[in-house]
């Protein structure tokens, strides 16, 4: 059975109501059918397409990527004379994805793309990540394009993205020794060869994920003197050209067929990508947003997969003489577990579509002027995308990590053993909640949203257009208790209160926001969702309920008990 | 560079490696409604082999052909899904009921019809019947060369083609003049995937079907009609221990060996 055709909850998700825009928007009102015989000639078309390319990946993930998984998790990748050899099981999964033809997913039909959706991309990295977590990392980083393609020259394009559809791995190097969450430290020195018409790049990367790739996009400080974020610009770095080698990968946790690592660059030959001095504020930040849904799309794969291996396992081991997924205690994690999962998928999902439309509406003013209605649009999903991204990868990440606690705790002690796929899983998910900026950046970047009232407010809307129910009235009186909670903080007027209390409130605006997508999904399909709805919404419940009792008495003075 | 014309042989099967309790009637044949319709696997080897030689031979083409009923179309669809150029069904209630004869006799007619091949290429042998027999059979009748146990085809020129195959204990390398017939083993390399852009670009083909008329062939030669293979019984056959004999390696058992075998016709 394939993994797409058996999750019927990941394909509900492709057939959502905004689907229709997107792909009008995406193919550009099919400008390209006729001139590309895989361009689609309509909706149904196009749909059909993405069925058909999610069924291949699935397969493929099948067949190749999760049979792989555990040799590539015992093998990791290698290190020797500054080149990086991925596994054996990596480097076959990257041959068989390419052979398939998923390179340059959603890069436009002229680069020989596939000009794929974000949703749909969303889909793929969920079954990859299930399937491999690790293989997630090497793959997904092919988005880093993207950047190119929004950002960089018509050469630019030209060049780059035509190798990336023809399978040129990618890493974005933005790390350093100093600068991790704090990106405006970044040292990396470019300096301009005017000679030679290039930008030359000397300096240290770490924690590079993929870092030996064909193709690197590379944060650097072109402005000498400068010491924030606006000195620092966006490089491309062509391996081929020489100049970076690899002084060590990382021995990691988990993850191991993704290889972590430290970069020397060596007077490296480097191109400038879009404008001096936007490196960090415009182009990283973009590039961030998109990494960060990777993330998501990342954790939702080894939440279900935690979930599925604790589910045939409960089924199949028997204690007091009966299957241990007949006790309370069991299918109750259980049904939380698949409930975060498709909380997650709700909210992971929506926000990929609000990526799509806005993103391709940009694409479409680059070749013609834009409505007045379509500017609107565009700002709108944009603003909603950049509101929903922070809480997506935040909650969906920290889901990861509880899915893959509670398959080990389902397993008992053989779960602590390495002959369980869980313990795997367990190891993997824990860089989810770290990396692309960890749950404490996320809460951070939620915030403005919370303290504006923005979450609030999308949840009100949408609540608005939904029939009346108990489930309905539930989330409305956790929103209230959200918009107390923020009232409360503000009245503060203490930004130390903001940050203290900002997980409770950015997590209680979370659940909000989930639980009102997970509802709306369940009324368009209910014999999916209505169980996992229902649970979901005790566990918000307990979650905003339990946030709302410590923050509704908080003052300034309180967070002294824990300095 | 030369520029080769491939035919590959498939053939839809039963998933034999999905057997469950249902997967035989009652009168011993195969329920073929309880196994799903997969392509042959070692169809597959052959595939990928004729695909390498594309890859390596640009402007050659692969073209798939099959035999059976209306859906073995899938089969055809399959092939081009992975880089086939196109290919057909051969489907008639005429064609049923077809032996290995009956079916080479069959395939070779459409072959001919399609006139234009350097080398035509199957699996070693189905899952459902295990004969190995339609790939030789193919060259008998159209007068060909042919190499069988094929491992990998290693090089091609205008005029031949030079590939390792399989023997006892080994592997050896041979070389045949064009055209000529290979079948191949399953330990060759698995098959490539189907390709996103083929499986969106090319979901319209619609597959050639033809008739005995539109092959040319004598009806009196196909399906059941030229079939001189008879299905007696087929028995689920379970081996007991007890049932075991032991021979040693003195004149008189191995005699007695061979006289049992030549009594169940197993040799002889």
């Amino acid at each position: 059975m394939n993994r797409y055709k058996d999750t019927p909850e990941l394909e509900a998700r492709m057939h959502s109501p905004l689907m229709e825009r997107i792909v009008e928007l995406k193919e550009n009102f099919y400008a390209e059918s006729g001139k590309y015989d895989y361009a689609p000639q309509n909706f149904e078309d196009a749909m059909d397409n993405y069925d058909r390319v999610l069924e291949l990946t699935g397969s493929v993930c099948d067949d190749v990527i999760a049979p792989n998984a555990e040799s590539v998790d015992r093998e990791g990748s290698h290190c020797s004379g500054g080149r990086v050899q991925y596994s054996e099981g990596t480097a076959q999964d990257l041959k068989v994805m390419h052979q398939a033809g998923l390179s340059g997913f959603g890069l436009p039909r002229q680069y020989g793309g596939l000009n794929m959706p974000v949703t749909v991309f969303s889909a793929v990295g969920e079954m990859i990540s299930r399937a491999d977590a690790s293989f997630q990392n090497v793959w997904g980083l092919q988005s880093c394009a993207d950047t190119i393609n929004e950002f960089g020259s018509p050469e630019q394009k030209e060049k780059y993205l035509t190798m990336a559809s023809n399978g040129a791995t990618m890493s974005m190097d933005l790390t350093e020794p100093d600068a991790g969450s704090d990106l405006q430290s970044v040292m990396l020195k470019a300096t301009e060869d005017v000679e030679n018409g290039c930008w030359r790049l000397n300096g240290v990367k770490r924690f590079i994920t993929n870092g030996d790739s064909d193709i690197h996009l590379v944060l650097a400080r072109s402005e000498e003197g400068t010491t924030d974020g606006r000195g620092l610009s966006l490089f491309i770095y062509d391996k081929r050209n020489g100049g970076v080698n690899v002084r060590r990968i990382e021995d990691k946790m988990g993850i191991h067929g993704s290889p972590t690592c430290e970069l020397v660059f060596n007077n490296a030959k480097a191109e400038l990508c879009g404008d001096r001095r936007l490196g960090l504020i415009k182009y990283v930040m973009s590039l961030m947003n998109g990494a960060r849904l990777g993330i998501a799309t990342q954790s939702v794969g080894i939440q279900d997969a935690a979930w599925r291996e604790a589910t045939s396992y409960a089924a199949e081991r028997r204690q007091f003489g009966r299957a241990i997924d007949t006790f309370p205690a069991v299918y109750q994690m259980l049904a939380v577990m698949k409930a975060k999962i498709e909380a997650s998928r709700s909210l992971m999902y929506e926000t990929s579509r609000y990526v799509d439309i806005y993103k391709s509406l940009d694409q479409i003013a680059k070749v013609r002027t834009l409505t007045p209605e379509e500017r609107q649009e565009s700002k709108r999903y944009s603003r909603l995308a950049d509101a929903l991204t922070p809480i997506t990868k935040g909650m969906t990440s920290e889901f990861a990590n509880q899915n893959a606690y509670d398959s080990i705790q389902i397993h008992g002690g053989s779960g602590f053993m390495r002959d369980y796929a869980c313990e795997r899983l367990y190891r993997d998910a824990r860089i989810t909640s770290i990396y692309e900026g960890t749950t404490q950046l996320q809460v951070v970047a939620a915030l403005r949203y919370v303290t504006s009232g923005v979450y609030s407010q999308y949840v009100k809307d949408m609540l608005a257009t939904l029939p009346d129910s108990e489930t309905k009235a539930a989330i409305s009186a956790l929103v209230e208790k959200l918009d107390a909670m923020t009232a409360h903080v503000l009245d503060q007027k203490e930004t130390e209160v903001n940050d203290f209390c900002g997980r409770r409130l950015m997590e209680s605006a979370a659940y909000c926001v989930m639980s009102t997508l997970l509802l709306r999904d369940s009324i368009e399909t209910p014999d999916l969702f209505d169980k996992p709805l229902r649970v979901f919404i005790d566990l918000a419940k307990s979650q905003v309920e339990g946030h709302a009792s410590v923050v509704m008495g908080w003052t300034p003075e309180s967070t002294e008990y824990y300095k | 560079m030369d520029k080769f014309s491939i035919i590959v042989l498939a053939k839809q099967v039963p998933d034999t490696r999905q057997v469950g309790k249902d997967a035989m009637n009652a009168d011993g044949t195969i329920n073929r409604a309880a196994l799903p319709a997969v392509f042959n696997p070692e169809d597959l080897n052959a595939l990928e082999q004729a695909l390498a030689i594309k890859d390596r031979f640009p402007g050659s083409t692969v073209t798939m052909l099959t035999m059976g009923p209306e859906r073995a179309k899938e089969i055809v669809m399959e092939g081009v899904y992975r880089g086939a150029d196109g290919g057909y069904l051969l489907t008639d209630r005429l064609f049923a009921g077809a032996d290995t004869l009956a079916t080479s006799y069959a395939l070779s007619t459409a072959i001919r019809k399609i006139g234009k091949y350097d080398i035509i290429i199957g699996g070693r042998q189905a899952i459902d019947g295990d004969t190995a027999q339609v790939g030789p059979q193919v060259a008998e009748k159209l007068g060909l060369n042919q190499i069988t146990y094929v491992e990998e085809v290693l090089d091609m020129d205008s005029k031949s083609v030079t590939v390792k195959r399989v023997i006892t204990g080994g592997v050896e390398t041979v070389k045949a003049p064009l055209p000529c017939v290979l079948t191949v083993n399953g330990s060759a390399a698995p098959c490539r995937p189907r390709n996103a852009k083929l499986l969106m670009g090319r979901k319209n083909y619609e597959v050639p079907a033809w008739t005995v008329a539109d092959v040319n062939a004598d009806p009196a030669k196909c399906g059941l009609s030229g079939s001189p293979t008879k299905v007696k019984k087929i028995e689920n056959i379970v081996f007991q221990a007890k049932e075991s004999k032991r021979y040693g390696d003195s004149d008189a058992d191995i005699a007695a060996l061979v006289d049992e075998l030549a009594v169940n016709h197993i040799i002889g």
